[in-house]
């Protein structure tokens, strides 16, 4: 660890309403996370750990309280800022991988380095390297419907990876997999950790939080443990 | 990327894609065909005044512009006096009637007759042969010609000036045809032939003698027409003239009605085309809700998100614009056939005349209507909340 902060959340509230009721996501969150650490953020659901990475993101705004990354107060970012901050300093993870099903494997890949305005070719080679990296290149010509569960979600990592992001955020990355699928997630989401990438991930998976090098527990929207552990 | 996206993106969805680009290819097709009719036959109309460049046509003063039995009365005497006037290049008399031939195969072919000097009308154009000079010399439409049972060499036994009382014909007289006329001014299917106004004028009796239906007049090129007309109207009382320039223009009025129908039937159909854009946009934009904002969520940037959307709806439009535009010609063409033989009018007028300037206007009209079909959707799209829209997708 290098101790420097690259994620630093500060007393984060967040409250929506959802079936007419007022939800309080997240009560009073603050976080800190050192670069080249790998974090998973687990509880019960509807504890806001969805919430919380959605904010760390920048993909939602706190009600209250702030949010640093790599050194840029997110938080306060114009849409467009914070699309272009996310685009090159964040990579995202989802659980049902949300490919663009028309695209192939490697077109998916080079998607977001094509708004970074890195060039065809550079692209296509990154993007071949980034499918070796996740062991699919004999798929890059494949379709997402063409390709299985795992393979899909394998090309969600490269594409979170191709613009070498400081932060990878994944939100329950193994959840729509299987057992033996969801184990070789867990050692690619780990090498990618070795590889110097911080990463945080919302899961219900005992075995991919039992990776990760910190465990934050949180409850009704509070972090109610936070835990460093001898990860793998 | 942006284009193979947005490529990609329609591929997969195949049948809904062709539906839609048929759709728009109708919608373009009655666009196409509404502009070519609002401004068909004006144009039409227009190169047909202007098609053989005479500038002011003469009348018996008192009648309808296209009376066509009234006559001008002295025709030499006024001859004369156009003749002295320097501006006026062509004078061109022209006396209408009927003549009537016996066919070989015994029938009797009635046709519409033209006297004139051949040197100077501006009513027909010889197709094979030459024009009518000689004194019993005839150029004929190929209708007449078909019904007569004749072609250019053959001599005819015709007659005209009937006279119901007599039941008798003023003159006859054998002619020999000399050529094959194509007639600007008649309809389609109209029997005519063209003659020396002199032979017309004998053949049709005393009631003929020394007149003419009316003039057309060419003016020199360094010569102001409304000075020329203002001129024939102080020196020559008994006609009333009328430039090309006028009738154009009453035309124009005429079809006024006529235009606004064709652009409110090509508005409707423009709009038809947008709805049906901005429908399939919005459905498909739906659909795509979680793909739109993840792509925001990793970070593209709205406007491009935008810009893929509204490409597809753009080349929905555009691919339909142009498969329009060839169906547009064709029942163009098939509709002006029908509106072509309707009697009475010229068969050179055109009420859908293509003009590449239509295309043009109607193709720019339905790519702008698609890019504006694309705009609200994928922005809304495109706007929405990325985790309240992630949260619903992921609840179904």
């Amino acid at each position: 660890m290098s101790g420097d902060i690259v994620v630093s959340a500060r007393d984060l509230h967040r409250d929506y309403r959802m079936g007419g009721d007022d939800v309080h996501a997240v009560r009073g969150v603050s976080l800190d996370v050192e670069r080249g650490d790998y974090v998973a953020i687990v509880g019960p659901s509807g504890c806001g750990k969805s919430t919380l990475l959605n904010l760390l993101g920048g993909i939602d705004r706190p009600n209250s309280g702030t949010v640093t990354i790599d050194g840029a107060r997110i938080d306060r970012m114009r849409d467009n800022e914070a699309t272009r901050f996310r685009l090159l300093k964040i990579g995202f993870v989802f659980q049902r991988f949300y490919l663009m099903p028309a695209l192939t494997a490697l077109e998916n890949i080079e998607l977001p380095m094509a708004d970074a305005k890195i060039s065809g070719s550079q692209r296509v080679q990154r993007a071949r390297e980034l499918l070796a990296y996740v062991s699919l290149d004999a798929r890059r010509d494949h379709r997402p419907s063409q390709l299985s569960g795992g393979e899909q979600q394998r090309v969600a990592i490269a594409r979170a990876l191709a613009n070498k992001p400081t932060l990878l955020l994944a939100d329950e990355p193994t959840g729509e997999l299987d057992a033996k699928t969801g184990a070789e997630m867990i050692d690619l989401i780990g090498r990618v950790n070795d590889d110097g990438t911080t990463i945080i991930v919302v899961t219900h998976d005992e075995d991919l939080a039992r990776a990760a090098s910190r465990v934050v527990h949180m409850r009704d929207g509070l972090i109610v443990d936070d835990r460093r552990q001898d990860a793998r | 990327m942006l284009f193979r996206l947005a490529w990609a993106t329609l591929s997969r969805h195949r049948s809904r894609t062709l539906l839609a680009v048929l759709g728009v290819a109708v919608s373009a097709a009655m666009l196409l065909d509404m502009v070519m009719l609002s401004s068909g036959m004006r144009v039409s109309f227009k190169n047909l005044l202007l098609a053989r460049g005479f500038q002011i046509r003469l009348a018996p003063k008192g009648t309808l512009p296209f009376d066509t039995d009234a006559t001008i009365v002295r025709s030499s005497e006024i001859t004369a006096a156009l003749a002295s006037i320097p501006d006026i290049a062509t004078i061109s008399p022209v006396l209408g009637g009927q003549i009537h031939v016996a066919a070989r195969n015994g029938a009797v072919v009635s046709a519409i007759a033209l006297g004139g000097d051949a040197a100077a009308q501006g009513d027909y154009e010889i197709i094979e042969g030459r024009a009518p000079t000689g004194a019993n010399e005839i150029a004929a439409s190929d209708d007449f010609l078909r019904a007569a049972v004749a072609r250019v060499g053959d001599t005819l036994s015709a007659a005209a000036g009937y006279d119901p009382q007599l039941r008798s014909f003023a003159g006859s007289r054998p002619l020999i045809v000399v050529g094959r006329a194509k007639f600007i001014y008649t309809s389609a299917g109209q029997r005519a032939v063209a003659l020396p106004l002199t032979t017309l004028q004998s053949m049709q009796g005393s009631a003929a003698a020394d007149r003419v239906s009316f003039y057309m007049l060419r003016i020199r090129d360094d010569g102001r027409v409304d000075d020329v007309l203002h001129r024939i109207e102080r020196e020559i009382p008994r006609v009333s003239g009328v430039s090309t320039q006028t009738a154009m223009a009453q035309v124009d009025e005429r079809l006024s009605y006529f235009r606004q129908l064709a652009l409110i039937l090509g508005a409707v159909s423009l709009a038809v085309g947008f709805l049906l854009v901005t429908t399939l946009v919005t459905v498909s934009v739906n659909e795509r809700l979680g793909e739109i904002v993840v792509l925001r969520a990793i970070g593209v940037a709205r406007g491009r998100i935008v810009q893929q959307i509204v490409l597809e709806g753009t080349a929905i439009m555009f691919v339909g614009a142009i498969v329009g535009l060839v169906l547009g010609l064709g029942t163009a063409r098939y509709l002006n056939s029908i509106l072509s033989s309707f009697p009475g009018l010229p068969a050179a007028i055109d009420f859908f005349l293509f003009q590449p300037s239509d295309a043009w206007t109607a193709l720019g009209m339905l790519v702008g209507a698609g890019i504006l079909a694309g705009i609200y959707p994928s922005w809304r799209g495109a706007s929405r909340p990325i985790a309240i829209t992630l949260r619903e997708e992921a609840v179904g």
